[in-house]
């Protein structure tokens, strides 16, 4: 940890978390919106080993939150997967700019 | 500096520099086959970062769950949901540019926070290996009721994915 | 016992008959309303009689009650009850149950028989306020209501235009009259500061230094104008033209009313503010000239009347001419005494010729004659009443007439005496024609036949005739003018010693008239035509009453007709006109405010309507449907919110 200073990883984590964000608001694929998110959530967990590893007083608060996001990711995936699928059979389009039902 | 540590730096620098190139390719990819192996490639690298920080069991939790799991899955939805040979499809939508504006103004902005925030390092922390075993004293110990939570918030999305997805039978 | 208070009893018993009668009368009570007024009229009999018996024995009972306070002055009312509104007190409730007991029997049948009774009873109910009144304003409230009754029961037969038109010319001739009175009352208000009779006799006699500072002049025209109420409503001229036509009336009506007490209330009312004429002798004659002119014309119209009931109304006229003449000659006590017999015996006249026409059916005289046998009681109390009204001794006329010449000729009127005198020739005379032709000679139209009316009409008639007979005693030389004295207790006038000269004079007259009737119409009645025929222009005049109601017609009544006329078309067209413009106006505010309506508030609300909608078009576009829009607007939104928050910027 002393080899590479906190404030490069955390940039390294930010840009991670923008790329993220990017691919959330532009992909069109429902999946790709879902990977979007995986990357996300990936950098958050970077974000909360890095702390772990430097600044906290209790080193294994920052793992165990890790393992619950992980967790949460998955469930993420599973029930955002679910909704595909139901939405394929219904619609037959996994795009989002097919599925506006909520226009006015 | 030794010649060792300058390795070991530049290796992490580009391994860093890797896991965001893949992150672009998960993002821009038109081939969402292609998108989802991206993904597979930045956890791999963001594990190997976590060896880094000496979480090892993080990192092989990661390669568990995460590639293991997660990515087995969004490609079994990738197969069952799409024609993969298509390849003229856009794959990105029309508010691509505000999108990226924005982006760009948020790494910016928290950039810049982050890098004038004196970040208080604790020495001993640096120092300090978490093993195995204390994880899961912690886990059963102070974090015992999260750790309830989660796994009925489990059993709660294993049974709405179920419902979900299933195919409506009834007449 | 009967106490003075139990006066106020008197009117209150007919009042409260009027009122039965009024509510009950016509469904409940029918026939039997005459009872009713008769049992009030008796009631108020039994309470005035002993009451003005211990007036007569010397006494005075005066009482008052506050009616109502206005500021610092005090509206109060209450009676007096002196020697001359005892005279009058006990004359008229015993003249008026007679008649109304002979009234239950000449009105029988009648559809309106209730009706008759309760305005009867209002009528008594008036009468007697104006006896006992203390003031001139309760006074002026009786007179009025009397004129109210006069109008109601000359109008009774209201179907007929004539008696219809009667009542109206009645009440607007009275009116004249009550106007001066009204005047009189409040010019005498000014000058004196009082209304009160009893005030204004202590201010104006003796010699108060309050006396020194009253204004004469004002005195003099209140007086005057006081006077005016007499002249209209005892029928003096020149306002006698309605009391021939109010003999459209019922008999009985006329009796009570036009002969016996309406009319003598304008003598009443100059006896009651004799004090003020006495204060202002100047007045005097003025109040002698009307009356003997009255007297004179009254009896000259009446020689060539033929209608049996006007004869008498002109004679009422004459002989109320007569009293006023004599309370303008300061002759309070002659003038009273000839109220209260004339009372009695022109009662007797009028309910006699009642019954004549009850039994005949008919009212012209020349369609009469030798009714002697067929209605004896009639004739025989007719005769008397006429011996007593020509002046024949020792019956009651004859005293109180003899008063009047004796005053007349020892206060140095000769004119007047001379005047008088031959008045009372005339007046014999023209009694006595009418009794010639309807009782004696042969019948003149053969389908003319008579009864005797019933008990009920001719007991009356006796009792009024004993009355005509022996009222004469309390005035005459007999009791050594008892009742002139009696009445000189309250005013002091100048008393005459008995004249044999004028006594002579008096009798002769009478005795001449009666003659010269009965050689011309029991005997040789074709000279009736002969002297008619001679004397064309006098008997013209005569005959059609002076011309008076065709001067009034032309000068006075047509004039005013027009101007009504012109301000009545005026009123229509103002008043129509207003009332069409505010009705235009209202349509034209109305269009004013549909448009406003409908353009302004309308458009208000639409507007409110397209603006939501054009708002709507432009907000709408957020909700594109699309999540990925949802999330960058979320996103976007966070970052100026951390700009923001951060102050970064």
């Amino acid at each position: 940890m002393n080899l590479i200073p906190l404030n490069h990883i955390l940039i390294f984590s930010l840009a991670l978390f923008g790329i993220g964000i990017y691919g959330i608001l532009t992909r069109r694929n429902i999946i790709g919106i879902l990977i979007s998110i995986e990357l996300v959530l990936n950098a958050a967990n970077i974000n909360l080993i890095a702390f772990s590893k430097t600044t906290s007083l209790s080193p294994e608060t920052g793992l165990v939150f890790v393992l619950f996001v992980i967790a949460i990711a998955a469930i993420t995936v599973a029930v955002g997967l679910a909704i595909v699928l139901a939405l394929y059979r219904s619609r037959k389009t996994i795009f989002a700019d097919e599925v506006h039902l909520l226009k006015w | 500096m030794d010649l060792l540590q300058l390795a070991i730096k530049t290796g992490i620098y580009t391994l860093m520099a890797g896991t965001l190139v893949f992150a672009l390719g998960v993002v821009m990819l038109k081939n969402l086959f292609h998108a989802a192996l991206s993904l597979a490639a930045v956890l791999i690298g963001t594990a190997i970062l976590y060896l880094v920080f000496h979480a090892e069991f993080m990192a092989a939790a990661q390669i568990l769950l995460y590639v293991g799991a997660v990515i087995t899955v969004i490609i079994f939805a990738i197969m069952l949901t799409e024609h993969i040979a298509e390849r003229s499809i856009i794959q990105r939508n029309k508010q691509s540019l505000p999108a990226l504006l924005g982006v760009l103004a948020l790494l910016v902005l928290i950039g810049k926070v982050l890098l004038k925030t004196p970040w208080p390092v604790n020495p001993s922390t640096l120092d300090a290996r978490v093993s195995v075993s204390d994880l899961g004293v912690a886990l059963m110990g102070a974090y015992v009721f999260p750790f309830e939570v989660i796994s009925i918030l489990l059993v709660g999305a294993l049974i709405g994915a179920v419902v979900i997805a299933r195919k409506d039978s009834r007449p | 016992m009967v106490t003075a208070d139990w006066i106020y009893l008197v009117p209150l018993f007919p009042l409260m008959a009027f009122v039965v009668n009024l509510l009950w009368g016509a469904r409940f009570l029918k026939n039997k309303a005459a009872w009713v007024s008769i049992a009030a009229s008796v009631a108020a009999c039994a309470v005035a009689l002993p009451i003005c018996v211990k007036v007569f024995g010397g006494a005075r009972f005066s009482n008052e009650f506050v009616w109502l306070t206005i500021g610092s002055g005090t509206l109060r009312f209450g009676y007096l009850v002196d020697p001359l509104s005892a005279s009058l007190l006990s004359m008229v409730t015993i003249v008026g149950t007679l008649i109304q007991i002979y009234a239950a029997g000449y009105m029988a049948g009648d559809p309106r028989f209730s009706r008759f009774f309760a305005y009867v009873s209002l009528f008594m109910f008036a009468m007697l306020t104006l006896t006992i009144a203390n003031n001139f304003i309760l006074f002026f409230m009786a007179w009025e209501i009397m004129g109210l009754c006069s109008y109601l029961l000359i109008g009774f037969y209201f179907e007929k235009t004539s008696a219809a038109k009667a009542g109206f010319k009645a009440f607007l001739t009275t009116r004249v009259g009550d106007v001066g009175f009204l005047i009189g009352m409040l010019t005498l208000f000014a000058t004196l500061g009082t209304l009160d009779f009893s005030e204004i006799n202590s201010l104006l006699t003796g010699t108060s230094q309050a006396r020194l500072g009253i204004n004469t002049g004002l005195l003099a025209m209140s007086a005057l104008c006081i006077f005016c109420g007499t002249i209209g409503k005892s029928a003096q001229f020149p306002l006698h033209v309605w009391l021939p036509d109010a003999m459209e009336g019922p008999t009985p009506v006329s009796a009570l009313i036009h002969a016996a007490t309406m009319v003598a209330a304008g003598v009443f009312l100059i006896a009651r503010s004799f004090v003020i004429f006495m204060a202002v002798p100047g007045t005097m004659p003025v109040v002698t000239t009307i009356g003997c002119v009255t007297a004179f014309m009254a009896a000259f119209i009446a020689l060539t009347q033929t209608d049996i009931k006007r004869i008498l109304a002109y004679s009422t006229i004459s002989q109320l001419g007569y009293m006023v003449t004599a309370l303008g000659m300061q002759g309070l006590g002659a003038g009273t005494f000839h109220l209260i017999t004339h009372a009695f015996f022109k009662a007797l006249l009028f309910l006699a010729a009642g019954s004549v026409i009850h039994g005949t059916h008919v009212q012209d005289i020349r369609q009469m004659g030798g009714l002697f046998k067929k209605m004896p009681h009639t004739a025989l109390t007719f005769i008397i009443a006429s011996l007593a009204l020509a002046g024949v001794p020792p019956l009651s006329g004859f005293w109180s007439k003899d008063e009047i010449l004796l005053t007349a000729f020892a206060s140095g009127h000769s004119l007047v005496f001379w005047t008088l005198l031959l008045t009372a020739f005339m007046t014999a005379f023209y009694m006595f024609r009418l009794v010639f032709m309807t009782f004696f000679g042969k019948a003149r139209d053969p389908k003319v036949h008579a009864h005797e009316s019933p008990a009920l009409m001719t007991l009356p008639l006796w009792a009024l005739a004993v009355g005509a007979i022996l009222l004469g005693i309390p005035g005459s030389p007999m009791t050594h003018h008892w009742f002139q004295r009696f009445l000189a207790h309250a005013i002091h006038h100048p008393e005459y010693h008995p004249s044999t000269f004028v006594m002579t004079c008096s009798v002769v007259a009478a005795i001449s008239g009666i003659a010269l009737a009965g050689i011309i119409y029991l005997k040789n009645i074709h000279w009736a035509e002969a002297i008619a025929k001679t004397f064309r222009p006098l008997y013209q005049l005569s005959f059609n009453k002076f011309y008076f109601d065709e001067i009034y017609s032309r000068y006075i009544i047509r004039p005013f007709n027009a101007v009504g006329a012109i301000f009545f078309k005026f009123d229509a067209s103002i008043i129509d006109g207003a009332v069409n413009g505010a009705g235009t106006g209202s349509l034209w505010i109305g269009a004013v405010k549909n448009w406003i309506d409908q353009h302004i508030v309308d458009g208000l609300v639409n507007f409110m309507g397209t603006f939501t909608r054009l708002l709507n078009s432009i907000v709408k576009r957020l909700q594109t449907g699309f999540v990925q829009n949802y999330l960058l607007i979320a996103f976007l939104s966070f970052l100026v919110f951390i700009i923001w928050e951060l102050k970064l910027i």
